[in-house]
């Protein structure tokens, strides 16, 4: 009864209450959170807390990006709910029927440039990433930081070959915080989860791409009220103010 | 041109007798489980796969240019995993020095390693940065990170153990006879190891540069953190599936099927032409 209300529903009408930051006492068991690459350490943050406000719930995330996580949802993988890194892949799953009910925007996020501490290279600008010495590495295509990037070298109108397009953003982070790499497209919450590891170079408003971030409950969520109570916490304030202090932007 | 020899007969008979013997039956009913655990998983690609669209997908020059590249590099990784491979293969099993088990565990360590942690043990020995990478970029300016050679370095890296550990097998289990004989008819080395050691071992030398070359086919870990995913240089096969995966798995099961034609194809066609000739046999 109280999935079928999920499914029909918008919203919150199945144990849901007045304080969005603690479920009601029907809520509890285990909500699996299908989260794109980006939250990982923010979600996670976001996680201990909503456990603590409610510990009959446990909490359990897979990382992925975007695009794998919604395939694997469409294979029948056991997802309460659905964080994605953009407006298509949630389209992609609202598409094929596995969205319950209308996503909501939780975080904004922003492009930057990662680069080696202190810039060794004194990248200041995405133009600057056109020098063909540069050893530059973005996201592929197919997943949204890739699109994102792709979007900034065209609004920039340079002409700029990366050296890899890897599968998701946390393989950018990873090449530069190696050195293999000299300079990736990322966004601005891992540059500063990657810490002492690397710098960051903005890249202005008028080239760059608002990366919003919709959840949503799934068509086949086993505990759909506890995935309700999830996304509840997350646009509530303390789940806004952890994904403030991971370097996202309210929507 | 051998076809009569005593031997060759020998093993004809010896088939025979092995063609007529019966398994028990419930030794039977296992290997028919294990054989459809192998199969359905091929049927359900089959099942999946669809079909209308294989012609469109074939003609892709994004596809053309993943497969010749997969081509190109795992036939390389194959010939490198030879050159290096039979002579340590060699080493192993007819040298006896100290810590011959450990060189041994070593050498086959990136068989069980998982594939990522590969790659980053490649970026931290062949990286820019790494131990001995950093002199190649400091002295010759050459770089494997990201480029075609770095993905042939992966796919060695762990296909050619399949050949070392094939060839070693052999080399233990044949006759040294026939070696020292011929040493003692006044052949060198060379001439004992090229024209009598490695015509013997022949099967198991082919059978392990078909297993190393398979396996070079099917790199992804250690490839794409190693030498990343750029088209036409470092994008293999298995790499864009991978990523076809992530916006249409219909072009990804199509990528996968071309994959496993290839590889089939050539591991039955091998097997019957060079492995002993028991496709009457096993068929």
């Amino acid at each position: 009864m109280c999935s079928f209300a999920v499914l029909v529903l918008v919203s919150g009408a199945c144990g849901s209450e007045s304080d969005p930051e603690t479920a009601s006492s029907a809520t509890g068991g285990e909500v699996v959170v299908f989260a794109a690459a980006s939250l990982t350490d923010a979600f996670g943050e976001v996680g201990e807390a909503f456990m603590t406000a409610n510990p009959d719930v446990e909490v359990t995330f897979s990382f992925a990006a975007s695009s794998s996580l919604v395939a694997q949802i469409l294979e029948g993988a056991p997802a309460d709910v659905y964080a994605s890194a953009d407006r298509d892949n949630m389209a992609a799953l609202a598409d094929a029927g596995a969205g319950a009910g209308e996503p909501v925007v939780f975080a904004n996020n922003l492009s930057e440039i990662i680069v080696a501490p202190g810039n060794p290279l004194g990248i200041t600008d995405v133009g600057d990433l056109a020098d063909p010495e540069l050893v530059l590495v973005v996201c592929a295509p197919q997943v949204p930081c890739g699109t994102y990037a792709t979007d900034i070298f065209d609004r920039a109108g340079a002409d700029i070959t990366p050296d890899s397009f890897e599968t998701n953003v946390k393989a950018v982070v990873t090449k530069v915080t190696l050195g293999e790499a000299d300079a990736g497209i990322v966004y601005a919450t891992d540059v500063r989860a990657a810490g002492p590891a690397a710098a960051g170079v903005e890249i202005p408003d008028d080239l760059n791409v608002i990366a919003e971030y919709p959840m949503v409950t799934t068509n086949g969520a086993s505990n759909p009220a506890g995935a309700q109570a999830f996304i509840d916490f997350t646009v509530g304030l303390t789940g806004q103010a952890i994904l403030a202090e991971y370097g996202f932007t309210a929507p | 041109m051998t076809a009569r020899s005593p031997s060759a007969r020998r093993m004809r008979t010896r088939s025979e007798r092995v063609g007529r013997e019966r398994l028990p039956l419930p030794a039977l009913v296992l290997a028919v489980i294990a054989v459809a655990f192998f199969a359905l998983p091929f049927i359900g690609l089959l099942w999946r796969a669809p079909w209308s669209t294989v012609h469109e997908v074939l003609g892709r020059e994004s596809v053309r240019t993943a497969l010749r590249l997969s081509l190109q590099t795992s036939l390389s990784a194959a010939a490198v995993a030879v050159v290096f491979g039979v002579p340590l293969a060699w080493m192993l099993a007819r040298i006896d020095f100290p810590g011959r088990g450990f060189v041994r565990a070593l050498c086959t360590l990136s068989m069980v390693l998982p594939p990522v942690v590969g790659g980053v043990a490649l970026f931290a020995s062949f990286g820019r940065r790494g131990l001995f990478g950093r002199y190649l970029d400091q002295w010759f300016d050459f770089r494997l990170p990201f480029t075609t050679t770095g993905v042939i370095v992966a796919q060695v890296f762990v296909s050619m153990p399949f050949l070392v550990l094939t060839v070693e097998a052999a080399l233990r289990q044949m006759d040294r006879r026939h070696d020292d004989a011929a040493r003692t008819l006044g052949a060198s080395r060379w001439y004992v190891f090229s024209r009598v050691t490695l015509p013997t071992i022949r099967p198991a030398l082919i059978a392990g540069i078909v297993l190393a070359w398979a396996r070079a086919l099917g790199e992804f870990g250690a490839t794409i953190t190693f030498a990343g995913n750029f088209p036409g240089e470092t994008q293999t096969m298995p790499l864009a599936t991978y990523l076809a995966l992530e916006t249409d798995p219909d072009e990804a099961i199509i990528l996968a099927l071309i994959l496993i034609t290839i590889s089939f194809a050539v591991l039955v066609g091998l097997r019957d032409r060079w492995l002993g000739g028991s496709g009457s046999v096993t068929t």
